[in-house]
């Protein structure tokens, strides 16, 4: 008897749970982020000047910047951000689950990924394209030389299907290989399995600093695709998609407004209409975005603006050395960069 | 020499030998080391060639192995050009300062450093449990079997993991790698299949027939798709079944699937055991009046489990082995912090991937090999019991 | 609590009465099964549209618009839709496994029988091969294969030529025979010589059954074999052409191309599951009683026949299972084309298709129903099999 009465109390307890369980709805993002004190960025891990942790675990690049600077601007402290690494492959599914917050991956915005993967990308962090890695011994000058060729690539990207494309529109016979990790095409490249490895350009500037012998191979000058990257969102929390797209646009602004990490405190001073929208001390744009006031103060004061994070990861001081080319402001050299006004 | 036989036979029949066959030689070659040579290698024409044969692929493998693991190996060095091929040196064998160099990589992977005792400490625990386990003379094994089964995940996933109320600081599994990754997911695997093992195969030998069908379909689902499968169901599709706010560790996700995989062989392992033992078993727990619970308790399982140990063994082995898969969902076992650090320009040379392949393929199989030994003695040694009568 | 009733049986309180238990546990389990099905069922389509992610099999006529290195069927990144990427997956698979099948067994078979070989070295060897194979994971051992061999191949520009084939760390070239008009008249010809010399087979059981005298049999299957096939040939007078590799500018073109990537993973496959099999193979060989053996030779049958009508058809019946399951197991393993590249099922369809989808339901639930379908037709034809060679018992 005793024991027929447990086992149904048991059994009532398994189904009451999933029924709890059941019912929980979702919180909104911003909310969430904030009960949990952290903020989780799925970042890539592999790439040098977008998202890789050097030997102490302090993750460096573009993106995970990106990332700090939305967690200060939540929270006024740049070090709450969980960094998880994805690869190409399930980083839209790490998304989706709810796994990461905000996915600051070298990811591509596409009309897909906008619709059918139920993604919204924020802004547009870094104007990319595809190009061609080769060894300097093949001596092509061309990507249309590249005719029959080999080429490694990683799965699941746009990098793949860019490449078909662009094979077939200059009636090229192509081999692709494919592989599962940027790390593992970049190997077979480099053992000779590949005659050219393929992805976005800045990435090849990367990678090719990770080849033993770095200057035998050359990136060739095409570049074959738009690759605008980005962070994204899940779709369906316009709040989160805001803050997310705000931020890239209040480091923007921040750079057009000559507002660097060493200066902010000094402009807080300032007079100037705009600087004091953007900074806070006029007008409460942040606080209608759910967060604070100070919201871009916090940014610049802990991560910088947009030239310094750009040149400190990619630019002239990295190893990289990458032209603000495309990525310059429009108002001031005519680049593609260009913030929305804050008012 | 008074043979009836031939006694009575006609004195003139041909066939009949009159005279002893004289004694032949004694063969030559029954003992000694010429004859033992012979016996196992030259019996024959055939053998002969069988045996030249081997020695030729022998020779034509052995050596390169030895020379490039041992004799050409590098021993000493700070960084890649201690490995590279020189004019004095033209042949260059295994690095193995690179792994000397990369090795609390290989077993913490990016644990914080000042926290790594707690893995030593988890190691530690672990051993102690699985000697207790093992051991089939051990004191106290019930206990063990508490200890292993209850207290040792308890204690590991706050050791690991972390307790800031005890004053061990929170270690995020994304930080998790190497060795010790490889040993939770399997030893997890072990720990919760052997219980949901014995339902399983308790419950495919039921008489309620929704309860089998169950058993079986799960059982035979699982056993019938790859692993990476199960575990991309476990990574990609099990957060989309539970409520959002739910949404599991990538960790406890490949955790899952490692357990739910293992289950459904442990179940088939479990079953075989309850097959073997003979009906006696059961109708005497019958006739104790013992119910099914306790009859299955007290008197089929303890035997059936004990002649079972050996295939759980394997079975640990082949979970051991499984655990590399765990990559495909972006898990860092010890293999993958081998293929990580095997690329890192600072020890990039020809030789460094296969000595970071020969270094995993050593280890796995020192570890693999002294495990199934081992299910290899008990299961000696249970034979030898039963030709006794005791189980 | 217990009484007699008017009948005479013992009554027991409805509790303790094992039918009404055993239906009502049942039932129980049945609800929650079924409520947590449910509950999981809701949830996926709940968090599915608030992630706004697409859903049902819509994306199966998508243009794919990527490429596959290897592929058996039809197959243009331009106008092949994902479904037909998932046919290109599949055969690839099917491939692997029906190959590595083929040599798993061949080799597994030598090692097992090696490995009960009356000299010490041949049996030493084979040993140690089983054991160091078996304990090493497969991914490593693939791993091997591809990174450490691939880098000890030549280079493009030094390839390896042999009577036209080319062998390089692109992979294997050889020359691809093609066949001109009449062909197809050969075939069919084969095809009866075969269905012939099945045939004379039957008929020479039946006579040596009947009358204790066997009839010829390997030559005259030759004959019926190759007899037609090569008359057929000759008659109609097939043109034969190699398509011999070509060595371009980057890569070797034409003829017929064994991937590194198909080579490692075939080849590793192969390894691996021989030495399972080996050991399936001692296990049923050593099974046999000597008796078996003594009897035999007491029959005065010479020693291969002991081996082959004696010792294997009762060592089958213990080899048939294992033997099953390591075949799937070879399947199954396939799946690690991922770690090597090789476009398997699951590089191609759960990897590229799901990321390019992000459709993760419904293409893990195709991919699994694949390999259980494959494992479940194999488990019956083998069970099949099992049964036709099983004891059959007085």
């Amino acid at each position: 008897m005793k024991r027929a009465v447990t086992t149904f109390v048991l059994a009532a307890m398994v189904g009451l749970g999933a029924a709890v369980g059941a019912s929980v709805a979702s919180a909104q993002t911003l909310n969430t982020v904030k009960t949990r004190g952290i903020l989780n960025c799925g970042s890539n891990g592999t790439l040098a000047g977008f998202g890789l942790p050097d030997a102490q675990g302090n993750w460096t690049g573009l993106d995970a910047d990106f990332c700090r600077a939305l967690a200060a601007a939540i929270f006024d402290d740049p070090n709450k951000v969980k960094f998880v690494p994805l690869t190409a492959k399930d980083r839209f599914t790490a998304l989706q689950s709810g796994d990461v917050d905000v996915l600051s991956r070298n990811t591509t915005w596409t009309a897909s990924r906008d619709s059918s993967l139920g993604l919204n990308f924020g802004a547009v962090t870094y104007y990319d394209g595809q190009g061609f890695m080769v060894r300097k011994a093949l001596k092509l000058n061309s990507a249309l030389e590249l005719n029959d060729a080999a080429i490694c690539v990683q799965q699941g990207t746009t990098t793949e299907l860019n490449l078909a494309d662009y094979f077939r529109a200059n009636k090229m016979k192509l081999k692709t290989v494919t592989f599962a990790s940027a790390n593992e095409a970049l190997r077979a490249y480099d053992t000779g399995r590949c005659d050219a490895y393929t992805t976005d350009a800045s990435a090849l500037y990367a990678e090719r600093m990770r080849l033993a012998k770095s200057d035998d191979h050359i990136v060739l000058p095409e570049i074959i695709s738009k690759e605008p990257l980005g962070p994204a969102v899940r779709q369906g929390d316009d709040q989160w998609f805001d803050i997310v797209r705000w931020t890239h646009y209040a480091m923007l602004t921040a750079e057009e407004l000559s507002i660097t990490k060493a200066n902010v405190d000094e402009q807080l001073k300032s007079t100037f209409p705009d600087v004091k929208r953007l900074l806070g001390t006029e007008g409460n744009y942040g606080e209608q975005f759910g967060l604070t006031k100070d919201w871009a103060y916090r940014i610049i004061k802990h991560v910088g603006n947009y030239a310094e994070v750009f040149e400190k990861n990619v630019g002239q001081g990295s190893p990289m050395k990458i032209d603000r080319g495309a990525n310059a402001l429009w108002t001031t050299k005519g680049g593609l960069q260009y913030a929305p006004p804050i008012r | 020499m008074a043979d009836p036989a031939t006694a009575s036979l006609p004195v003139g029949a041909a066939y009949i030998r009159r005279e002893p066959v004289p004694a032949r030689p004694p063969p030559l070659l029954v003992s000694g080391p010429l004859a033992w040579l012979r016996r196992n290698f030259f019996a024959s024409v055939p053998d002969t060639l069988l045996t030249i044969l081997g020695a030729v692929i022998l020779y034509w493998i052995i050596p390169p192995i030895v020379d490039f693991l041992l004799l050409d190996a590098t021993w000493t060095g700070a960084d890649r050009e201690a490995c590279l091929a020189t004019p004095e040196r033209p042949e260059v064998g295994a690095c193995w300062p690179f792994v000397r160099d990369r090795f609390a990589y290989f077993i913490y992977g990016s644990y914080p450093i000042p926290e790594r005792w707690r893995v030593d400490a988890f190691f530690a625990l672990l051993a102690a449990g699985i000697f207790w386990m093992l051991w089939l003379d051990a004191p106290a094994r019930g206990l063990g079997a508490v200890y292993f089964f209850i207290v040792l995940p308890i204690v590991s996933v706050f050791l690991l993991s972390g307790a800031p109320s005890l004053g061990l600081a929170k270690v995020d599994t994304a930080l998790w790698g190497g060795l010790m990754v490889t040993v939770v997911v399997a030893t997890v695997g072990i720990v919760v299949s052997l219980p949901i093992g014995i339902a399983l195969a308790l419950g495919r030998r039921s008489k309620m027939p929704l309860v089998r069908l169950l058993c079986v379909i799960f059982i035979e689902f699982v056993r019938g798709v790859p692993l990476i499968t199960v575990l991309f169901m476990a990574s990609v599709m099990l957060p989309l079944f539970v409520p959002e706010t739910y949404s599991p560790d990538k960790l406890v996700r490949a955790l899952v699937g490692v357990a739910l995989f293992s289950s459904a062989y442990m179940a088939e392992v479990v079953r075989a055991g309850l097959q073997a033992i003979p009906r006696g078993q059961y109708e005497a727990a019958t006739a104790l009046a013992l119910g099914y619970w306790r009859g299955m308790g007290l008197v089929i399982l303890p035997q059936a489990l004990r002649i079972t140990i050996p295939n759980i063994v394997n079975s640990y082995i082949a979970l051991f082995k499984d655990t590399t898969l765990v990559f495909v969902v972006g898990i860092f076992d010890f293999l993958r912090a081998i293929e990580v650090a095997r690329i890192d320009p600072k020890w990039a040379t020809p030789v460094t991937s296969t000595t970071g392949y020969a270094f995993a393929a050593i280890f796995y199989f020192v570890v693999c090999y002294a495990m199934s030994r081992y299910a290899t003695g008990v299961e000696r040694r249970l034979a030898a019991g039963a030709r006794r009568g005791v189980v | 609590m217990e009484r007699k009733s008017a009948s005479g049986k013992p009554q027991v309180s409805l509790l303790y009465d094992r039918k009404v238990r055993s239906i009502a546990i049942q039932t129980l389990l049945c609800v929650v099964i079924l409520f947590l099905v449910y509950a999981a069922a809701t949830n996926a389509v709940d968090n599915l549209a608030r992630a706004k992610i697409a859903s049902g099999f819509g994306f199966w006529n998508n243009i794919a618009g990527f490429d596959i290195s290897q592929t058996l069927i039809e197959y243009s990144s331009s106008a092949s839709t994902y479904g037909q990427a998932f046919w290109v997956g599949l055969w690839n698979t099917l491939l692997v496994g029906a190959i590595g099948i083929v040599g798993a067994t061949v080799i597994g078979f030598i090692v097992g029988i090696a490995r009960l070989s009356r000299n010490l070295l041949v049996r030493r060897a084979a040993s140690g091969y089983v054991e160091i194979v078996r304990n090493i994971p497969l991914l490593l051992q693939l791993l091997f294969w591809y990174n450490a061999v691939l880098k000890a191949l030549p280079e493009m520009s030094n390839s390896l030529v042999v009577v036209g084939a080319y062998l390089n760390n692109r992979g294997l070239f050889l020359p691809k025979p093609a066949f001109g008009d009449g062909i197809g008249q050969v075939l069919i010809a084969l095809a009866v010589g075969i269905a012939a010399a099945i045939a004379w087979r039957w008929f020479a059981n039946r006579r040596q059954a009947a009358t204790g005298k066997r009839p010829p049999v390997l030559l005259v299957t030759l004959v019926l074999v190759f007899g037609p096939a090569i008359l057929a040939f000759m008659i109609m007078n097939v043109q034969v052409h190699f398509d011999l590799p070509q060595s371009g500018r980057f890569n070797i073109r034409g003829g017929l191309e064994v991937l590194p990537e198909f080579a490692a993973l075939t080849f590793g496959l192969v390894i691996y599951t021989a030495a399972f099999i080996a050991e399936a193979v001692r296990a049923g060989i050593s099974s046999v009683s000597r008796g078996q053996t003594e009897a035999a030779l007491a029959l005065g049958l010479r020693p291969r026949f002991i081996l082959r009508l004696v010792v294997v058809p009762q060592a089958m019946r213990v080899i048939i299972p294992p033997l099953t399951n390591q075949y799937l197991n070879l399947v199954k393993n396939s799946t690690l084309a991922v770690a090597i590249g090789y476009p398997d099922l699951v590089q191609v369809f759960t990897g590229t298709v799901l990321n390019l989808t992000g459709q993760a339901v419904e293409v893990v639930a195709i991919t699994m129903a694949v390999y259980l379908t494959i494992s479940l037709t194999t488990s019956l034809l083998m069970n099949w099999y099992n049964a036709r060679i099983a004891l059959v018992e007085r």
